[in-house]
């Protein structure tokens, strides 16, 4: 009995605790929003992979959201503005804690993000819940924004931009007459592959292998086969890499085209130079190398003279439009959105126009896909592929 | 269902499906060699293989090697992957080794519950694979190639290469040691009796924990050997590499009835050949889930796996 009762008051003691815990940090929020000084140490956050298996790609996106925050900062060095990372590895399992997380925290305004389809799937519904403006420089799924969410936007072209020029490319400059095309499974593999098949009209055939996978000796079997002359694969660079690399060793000699997913250095890392040389990777986006005004020099100044990656100057514009807004005194999360929303000017690194349509996807007129070419272990510039 | 694909490509599968199953073998001879002595799932073995891709990279760098080396000519080549093939071996089981002192012994002093091993068992796992996540950032490795891969010769139409061969050769080779070793030699005897019944061996004479040693370190032996045919053939490793290995190298074990070394290389092989014959025949999506399917099924009929003894029953 005893010990029952010490139990039942020890439980009302932490129920107490927390609750008045509860209620100070209320209050805190409280008094920083009415505050005059609110505009002051918000934050931007960066949600995407920063380890893990597509890490390369989300190192640059936050590179580049890094160089507009920190260039912030030096000017404004009296009321700073911060980076908060959300590292979801690109996992879309891990992203809901990640979400709540960056939702849960009142300073962060404004999300450059969420890098890939998958995780902005599941990170959608809450950031909308919250209110929480959400700006992707990179994830490419079309169906991102036919979901409803008010906050989501997307500052590149989508897949349905993306995945018919890639279709072109195979069919015009390629000329590939039997063309095989292999997805991951993933949100935004599938939905790749699938416009690229709208375009090609037949395949010679297509399959599918897992995230993780790493024998892909079936799939290898069966492309050799065919007597297909060029892959498209949509996926990313670390299976991209593999399955090339058993496709070459297996004498095959055609050419894999794929789409921003493998668009990386890390892609060579994993294939070999030798291996990876002569594939077509496409963007929906113009190269970084060769981005506007000093983005690239201020770039390689900041990150040990790394050359700027996919997406890095997309991310640099898009953290430059919430920058803006936090500046003009849009410090609230609504506020921010309705800027976002409202904005119309070209990207200094970029020099693309942002301006979304109301689903928050970018303007059509603005979008360009180009095909860069691995070339000497680089990942170099191609061609602009033309509007069809 | 496509039949075409798979008649038409079905020796290229059974050959490629062959490769494949015999790393899932060699691996699953660690999983097999700890039940049948110790009853337990030693589910740490998939990151004594990763760390076994790990060393042997790590050497071959050491030695000169990266990634967009040319290929040595056969003197340096053969040193390369002797060297390679020691350090795997080595640190693959000095890792399982380590495995057993730290985390499953103090246990077993303990007399804890079988449920206490488990946890320890994927606790271990993680520890591993997590560390070298963090160390190695979990990036993606490739390495060089070491042996360029070359058909010798045709069967029914299937190219044959020479890393083929020699992952084969080099399985069969593990396995018939492996099975020679534990029903001939005198450790191997002692194996066998504290398979059979612990308290018995130990009264007379066989020491018991240095035969739970004994099996850690031939598991982990050929882990390492894995992990070597692995690099040569896969050129890749990562921190997470074991994670699938070691999940198909485990149901290999099971299916081919765990506890038992033939069973583990039939079970390797057929696994190996199941999945690529599902991948070639519904599509590369189908390939676990048939892998899997087959598994239950072979189960609900032989609860024990297809060759059914365990270690402590084969001949004396």
């Amino acid at each position: 009995m005893r010990q029952k009762l010490a139990r039942v008051l020890g439980g009302v003691a932490i129920s107490a605790l927390v609750f008045s815990s509860a209620a100070a940090c209320k209050a805190d929020s409280g008094t920083e929003e009415g505050g005059n000084s609110a505009a002051c140490g918000l934050k931007i956050g960066f949600f995407g992979p920063l380890t893990g298996d597509a890490a390369g790609l989300g190192i640059h996106m936050r590179n580049g959201t890094k160089l507009a925050i920190d260039q912030y900062n030096k000017d404004n060095a009296d009321c700073k503005v911060n980076l908060e990372q959300y590292d979801s590895q690109g996992d879309p399992a891990k992203a809901p804690p990640l979400a709540q997380q960056a939702v849960g925290d009142a300073k962060v305004v404004g999300l450059v993000g969420p890098a890939f389809s998958g995780e902005s799937e599941v990170g959608g519904p809450i950031f909308d819940a919250a209110g929480l403006p959400a700006i992707t420089p990179s994830a490419t799924n079309p169906t991102l924004t036919t979901k409803g969410w008010k906050v989501f936007h997307r500052g590149v072209g989508n897949d349905t931009s993306q995945g018919p020029a890639a279709g072109r490319y195979i069919k015009n400059v390629l000329k590939a007459e039997k063309v095989y095309v292999v997805d991951d499974q993933s949100a935004y593999g599938t939905g790749l592959v699938a416009e690229v098949k709208k375009v090609l009209g037949s395949v010679t055939g297509e399959d599918k292998v897992q995230v993780k996978q790493t024998n892909f000796s079936a799939v290898v079997t069966k492309i050799v086969g065919s007597g297909a002359t060029a892959l498209f694969f949509g996926g990313y660079y670390t299976e991209a890499g593999l399955l090339l690399k058993q496709l070459k060793g297996a004498g095959w000699k055609g050419t894999m085209v794929a789409g921003d997913g493998v668009n990386d250095a890390l892609f060579i890392k994993v294939a070999g130079q030798a291996v990876a040389e002569g594939t077509i990777l496409t963007c929906p986006c113009a190269p970084a190398t060769a981005a506007k005004g000093t983005f690239v020099t201020d770039y390689k100044a900041a990150f040990e003279n790394a050359e700027p990656g996919t997406y890095a100057d997309v991310s640099y514009d898009i953290a430059k439009i919430y920058l803006e807004g936090i500046k003009a005194g849009k410090t609230t999360r609504a506020d921010l959105l309705a800027f976002v929303k409202a904005y119309n000017k070209a990207g200094t690194a970029t020099g693309v126009t942002y301006k979304f349509e109301a689903s928050g996807e970018l303007d059509p007129a603005q979008v360009v896909v180009w095909a860069f070419k691995v070339n000497a272990g680089k990942v170099v510039p191609d061609i602009e592929i033309p509007k069809a | 269902m496509n039949f075409d694909e798979l008649l038409g490509n079905f020796p290229a599968l059974t050959i490629t499906g062959l490769e494949q199953g015999a790393i899932y073998a060699l691996v699953a001879l660690g999983y097999t060699l700890v039940y049948g002595v110790l009853r337990l799932i030693n589910f740490a073995h998939s990151e004594v293989f990763m760390v076994g891709t790990f060393t042997a990279f790590w050497t071959w760098e050491a030695l000169g090697y990266d990634q967009n080396s040319a290929a040595p000519a056969l003197g340096p080549l053969i040193l390369a992957l002797a060297a390679g093939l020691i350090v795997a071996g080595v640190a693959s089981a000095a890792t399982a080794v380590t495995v057993e002192l730290v985390a499953y012994r103090p246990l077993r002093r303990r007399n804890a519950p079988p449920l206490a091993f488990l946890i320890t068992a994927i606790g271990a796992s993680f520890v591993l694979a997590e560390s070298f996540g963090i160390g190695t950032s979990r990036a993606p490795f490739g390495m060089p190639t070491l042996l360029p891969s070359e058909t010798l010769f045709t069967v029914f139409g299937a190219a044959v290469t020479n890393i083929q061969l020699l992952i084969l050769g080099v399985t069969l080779v593990m396995m018939v040691g492996l099975d020679q070793f534990v029903n001939r030699s005198r450790l191997g005897r002692g194996i066998r009796a504290v398979a059979q019944d612990p308290d018995t061996a130990a009264l007379m004479g066989v020491n018991k924990n240095r035969v739970i040693l004994l099996v850690f370190v031939l598991g982990g032996l050929m882990a390492g050997v894995a992990a070597l045919l692995w690099n040569v053939r896969y050129e890749f490793t990562k921190f997470n590499v074991g994670f699938l290995i070691g999940l198909k190298a485990f149901a290999a074990a099971v299916l081919g009835g765990i506890g038992n070394l033939r069973g583990a290389l039939l079970g390797g092989l057929l696994l190996g050949v199941v999945e690529n014959y599902a991948a070639g025949l519904f599509g590369g999506e189908w390939k676990d889930f048939t892998g899997f399917v087959l598994l239950i099924v072979l189960l609900m009929f032989r609860p024990t796996g297809l060759l059914g003894e365990s270690l402590g029953r084969a001949r004396a």
